[in-house]
């Protein structure tokens, strides 16, 4: 098999890579396969929306402002994805902001916090999906699987009886 | 020889292939992404800050009730093998197997919990589970958790949560990931339209070592991509709900094969024993894809003899460090494929070919 980027030597090296939610197989001989080694490496969907929104924001060098708890610079963070200090996000709120805003579900935390007792997370799960699964699979005869959702929905019926924070054996 | 001996004799308890849909699931996996308040974040850190931290990090893991009889690792105590092997066990991430600067590492005995200390954040904490267990690794993790936050306070934001080093992980610093075997899902190519549909779920996939590496071996880790925004319920009960789709396109999948095209699929399997029983040099690579296939004919029926335990261990064991530590010396590549097929004939010997 011949190399899929130069075409010309033999392909010794085999890969299977996730592309944008494709998966794909590249076939490389050992010289294509160093030069590609460096793409590998991820993080790269979220350093290139970081230089967007550098652009998109027009951070300008005058501005440059440093965080007072480290020292670093914005333009820094856009470079390396990585903030200094936690005084970092109180510094550079304003572009943080917009840029939380575009990777994640929202900008208020609402889950556990800090604490030496372990939180009160209730799950909702779903009774009801269950014993919808249980119903279909009864009907279409497949016992084992009505066997195993039966258990599930046992568990389930018990961790929610034993509320949270209960003791469980993993 | 090193203090990591005693893992390489041991099972990882998370590998014993029992638990929910363990033939589908191989394991489940909690990671908390905590800061030390008054510390800058770990690639700012001065070498006495690093040590600092690392002390006040060990005395909290140490009292914790999960790292009674565990394990202690400081960067000093590792060689780059020793790191290599502790990533092949999911034990540690790359990106602090490959650390130059302190950094430490405290295992819980069994090989469930493990914290990383001085990691892109001063501490990535991480519980994994055998089978589909979120909720059982998540009370793990949320009691390990909090007992240290009993003896250290963590950076916090009253809006933004739990701050951490980057923001994709602000919040409540909450990765939670199943690592699957979709075989079937592979050999039917309906595997892409799974990975579309995850994009727009917000879920992100990879491969069996995480971040940056390749699937081999049809394993795929799905976790949630978003920290900040959903509390830790959500993340796990929406990530539950795709990994439940997951296997049953997975299970569908396999019913198919079974039964439109059976005999082309206990060829495949057939051989894929036999080259692992007959092999005399073999790469970690030939010999993932071949133990996938194993592991379907044994889910399937069609191989008797072989434990999914005693798979998940091959998985592992095959891999280059884990190879070198038990032969005690460093190998050369070859060295390693024909250590591996030696491994491998020892191992399946008793698996009749029929
Ligand atoms: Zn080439
Ligand atoms: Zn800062």
């Amino acid at each position: 098999m011949l190399c899929n980027v130069c075409g010309k030597s033999e392909a010794s090296i085999h890969l299977t890579e996730i592309v944008n939610s494709q998966m794909l197989e590249l076939h490389l001989c050992e010289t294509c396969a160093q030069e590609k080694s460096g793409d590998l490496k991820t993080q790269f969907s979220f350093n290139e929306l970081l230089n967007d929104l550098n652009s998109m924001i027009g951070l300008q060098k005058k501005e440059e402002s440093r965080c007072r708890g480290c020292g670093l610079t914005y333009e820094e963070f856009a470079k390396s994805g990585r903030l200094g200090c936690p005084e970092c996000y109180e510094d550079f709120s304003k572009p943080l902001t917009s840029l939380i805003k575009r990777v994640q579900k929202g900008i208020q935390h609402t889950g556990k916090k800090p604490g030496n007792t372990p939180t009160q997370i209730r799950f909702h799960i779903d009774l009801k999906d269950l014993q919808e699964r249980l119903r279909k699979s009864i009907q279409m005869e497949e016992f084992e699987e009505a066997a195993r959702i039966r258990d599930q929905i046992k568990q389930l019926e018990t961790q929610i009886k034993k509320g949270p924070g209960g003791k469980s054996d993993v | 020889m090193s203090d990591l001996d005693p893992l390489l004799h041991s099972r990882c308890e998370w590998l014993r292939g029992e638990g929910e849909a363990s033939d589908i699931v191989m394991s489940s996996r909690m990671r908390l992404a905590r800061n030390i308040a008054g510390f800058l974040f770990t690639h700012h850190l001065a070498k006495d800050e690093s040590e600092e931290l690392i002390d006040l990090a060990e005395s909290a893991v140490k009292k914790a009730a999960l790292f009674k009889e565990g394990f202690f690792f400081e960067q000093k105590d590792l060689s780059s093998l020793d790191k290599q092997f502790l990533l092949e066990r999911h034990l540690i991430s790359h990106e602090h197997a490959s650390a130059k600067q302190d950094m430490a590492v405290c295992l819980s005995r069994d090989e469930v919990a493990s914290v990383m200390i001085l990691e892109e954040d001063h501490l990535r904490i991480q519980v994994l589970q055998s089978g589909f267990n979120l909720r059982g690794a998540w009370e793990l993790i949320d009691r390990l958790d909090s007992e240290l936050a009993g003896h250290m306070a963590y950076a916090y934001h009253p809006t933004l949560g739990f701050l951490t080093a980057c923001p994709t992980n602000v919040g409540t610093g909450l990765r939670a990931s199943c690592m699957l075997h979709l075989p079937a899902l592979v050999m039917t190519k309906q595997i892409n339209k799974v990975l579309q549909a995850l994009q727009k779920l917000n879920l992100a996939a990879r491969g069996m070592y995480g971040e940056g590496t390749q699937p081999s071996g049809n394993f795929f880790q799905f976790s949630n991509q978003m920290t900040l925004g959903v509390n830790e319920a959500e993340i796990i009960e929406s990530l539950e709900r795709v990994i439940r789709q997951i296997i049953q396109n997975e299970k569908e999948a396999r019913e198919i094969l079974q039964t439109k095209k059976k005999d082309k699929l206990e060829d495949q399997i057939w051989r894929a024993l036999g080259a692992l029983k007959a092999a005399r040099f073999i790469s970690s690579r030939e010999t993932t894809t071949h133990l996938s296939l194993v592991r379907l004919g044994v889910d399937l029926g069609v191989i008797q003899g072989l434990s999914a335990a005693k798979l998940n261990e091959l998985f592992i064991m095959i891999q280059p460090s884990h190879l070198q530590k038990c032969s005690n010396r460093a190998l050369s590549s070859t060295d390693r494929d024909y250590e591996r097929a030696a491994f491998l004939r020892r191992e399946l010997k008793s698996v009749e070919l029929l």
